[in-house]
């Protein structure tokens, strides 16, 4: 039963790998827009080969592996109403190697991505260090999963696409702007610095910031894993439980209310980044330690 | 008597649309025995396509019982879905996948796999292996869909409304798939509103209306079991006095349709020699006569006093 499980999630991963290498849409909002917003900010941003450079990464970084969320509430309302979803239905595989082989999919499609951005960066924008590889792999790994259960979880609790937009639209502004992906955290009032540590996009966004700038170490990433590794395991679970075949099955207003249950996690890590303080100090002193570091001296004219 | 491989006692499902309360199956009880045809006949929202979902575990019946191979639809989850193979009335697949990726992927999911290259054959989809689903003619979409409800090897194969919307030429390359499937002995349940697709297929035909059976029976058990009229069809060099074909010996019903006069008779001889006769009175002439036997519409119009397609 279980391998038939993991034979059936697997079976579906590399179809949809298959299908998203496909698909230029995907390619392009996935690989080549962040790329060019990479280059972007870089030569606005960070002149040189500034530490900038490293912050900047993390947050396009950030961006690439939020855009699990997009990608897959969308694709999944779209298999739900074209009746795609309908005809595995029929077939022998239940909801969780449906949704399992979308996150790995998404996965298995963010990490060369990734990769392809943080080489750009290293070899062609002249980042001064590789930073924290292995915190940025992990947090990555975690957080590519735990957006694609945030994105199946909107997908679950929306009855149509237009609905679906519009919610992404009001959570993803959200995860963009007030978790320091896009706008430096330490940049904001203390009280938005406060609500961001609500939202799940700021475990995800300071972590690689300070990652990829080598300003954290394993352990000290701890926090953010967790945080997303518990975000992910209730959002697919609850994405489980509320999954429809069927683009006729409505779900009633209330269950739209489990989307709220995917935040506990971060509402208890919130509270108590919040009372305890720890957090927003350590990113206020990381960030001005970036402002006062100094960019290496350019090379000397040989004569 | 073997038991049934499809068993169905007192079916009831009802819906609640926009908080009306429409009754789509209404007491629904019939049997289909291994490896045969079996029909449901009716016009749209007959509660056909709700019934065969029943039957293929995608909805629960509100009432009554179901039965596939021996197995309850509802809850014998994975075992009975390797047993049963299907073609949905509203159904997708992703307009990236290739043709022969859809039959590995789907084959992947069961115990017992056909083999996908003779499927590609057998439903002449060879030379489009590796075209994209969304390039595929609505023809070709419907030839794979019926591959794929063959992937698994199934015991009963459910087919909902499989020649929809096709043009006839697809139409009858479907008939001569799902005849070959009548020759390899599968039990395939079938729903249409076509009366040529019902009487061409079917060993047995349920003509279904409002939920309900209004009557079980073969194809010729059927037409014998009314008491319709033979539909007589005929041109004449020069148009009639109006009224004069209504009154021939056991004319039922007369209608001219642009130049064609279409007589239902009770007694066709008769009324062939009474027509016969009243043209050589009038000196006119018959240009074409053509005699039909009672047909499924018939005892459906009969049973309802509606047509298939009202």
């Amino acid at each position: 039963m279980a391998s038939n499980v993991l034979a059936n999630t697997w079976t579906l991963t590399k179809v949809r790998v298959r299908l998203a290498m496909r698909n230029r849409t995907f390619l392009f909002f996935s690989l080549f827009m962040p790329l060019g917003f990479l280059f972007f900010f870089v030569m606005v941003f960070s002149k040189g080969d500034s530490p900038w450079t490293a912050f900047i990464l993390g947050s396009i970084l950030t961006m690439t592996v939020m855009g699990s969320f997009w990608g897959l509430s969308v694709q999944l309302v779209t298999f739900r109403e074209t009746g795609i979803l309908r005809r595995f239905r029929l077939a022998p595989v239940g909801a969780g190697p449906m949704l399992a082989s979308s996150i790995l999919a998404n996965y298995i499609l963010v990490v060369p991505s990734a990769a392809i951005e943080i080489l750009v960066t290293k070899w062609g924008l002249h980042m001064q260090s590789w930073g924290n590889l292995w915190a940025m792999f992990l947090l990555i790994t975690v957080g590519s999963a735990a957006f694609s259960a945030f994105g199946l979880i909107v997908a679950s609790v929306t009855n149509t696409m237009q609905e679906t937009q519009v919610i992404n639209q009001i959570i993803w502004t959200a995860f963009l702007f007030l978790s320091g992906a896009t706008v430096p955290l330490a940049r904001f009032p203390h009280w938005i610095q406060g609500a961001s540590l609500f939202i799940p996009a700021t475990y995800l966004a300071t972590g690689l910031q300070f990652a990829a700038t080598n300003l954290a170490t394993l352990s000290e990433i701890a926090t953010d894993f967790v945080a997303l590794a518990l975000g992910l395991l209730v959002a697919f679970e609850i994405s489980r439980q509320l999954f429809r075949w069927e683009p006729e099955a409505k779900v009633p207003g209330r269950a739209k209310l489990w989307v709220l249950a995917a935040l506990v996690p971060f509402v208890a890590f919130g509270i108590y980044e919040n009372v305890a303080g720890h957090r927003l100090n350590r990113i206020r002193q990381d960030f001005q330690l970036l402002d006062t570091r100094e960019a290496p001296a350019p090379p000397s004219d040989v004569h | 008597m073997p038991e049934p491989i499809i068993a169905v006692e007192g079916l009831f499902k009802s819906y609640n649309s926009n908080g009306v309360i429409v009754e789509a199956v209404r007491g629904l009880s019939f049997s289909v025995q291994e490896g045969e045809v079996f029909g449901l006949l009716g016009p749209n929202g007959a509660g056909k396509t709700t019934t065969v979902e029943i039957l293929e575990g995608m909805r629960m019946p509100d009432r009554g019982t179901a039965r596939v191979c021996g197995l309850d639809p509802e809850k014998a989850g994975s075992e009975f879905k390797q047993k049963i193979g299907a073609v949905l009335q509203s159904t997708s697949l992703p307009d990236k996948l290739r043709v022969k990726e859809a039959l590995d992927l789907f084959a992947n999911f069961y115990t017992s796999r056909a083999d996908t290259e003779s499927l590609l054959k057998r439903f002449q989809l060879e030379e489009k292996r590796n075209a994209f689903y969304s390039h595929l003619s609505g023809g070709q979409k419907q030839r794979l869909a019926l591959a794929m409800a063959l992937v698994n090897n199934p015991q009963v194969v459910f087919l909902d409304e499989p020649t929809a919307g096709l043009d006839p030429q697809v139409r009858r390359e479907i008939y001569d798939i799902i005849e070959e499937l009548r020759k390899d002995k599968k039990t395939v349940l079938i729903t249409t509103h076509y009366i040529e697709e019902a009487e061409r297929l079917c060993d047995r035909v349920a003509i279904v209306d409002h939920g309900r059976i209004i009557k079980i029976g073969s194809p010729r058990e059927l037409k014998h079991s009314s008491a319709g009229t033979t539909r007589i069809e005929v041109r004449l060099a020069r148009p009639l006095t109006n009224g004069v074909l209504s009154t021939l010996e056991g004319v039922a019903d007369c209608r001219d349709f642009e130049g064609t006069y279409v007589l239902h008779s009770t007694l066709p001889p008769r009324t062939i020699v009474a027509l016969v006769k009243q043209l050589e009175a009038e000196n006119n002439e018959l240009q074409s006569l053509e005699m039909f036997s009672p047909s499924l519409e018939d005892v459906f119009i009969e049973l309802t006093g509606r047509r298939l397609r009202d």
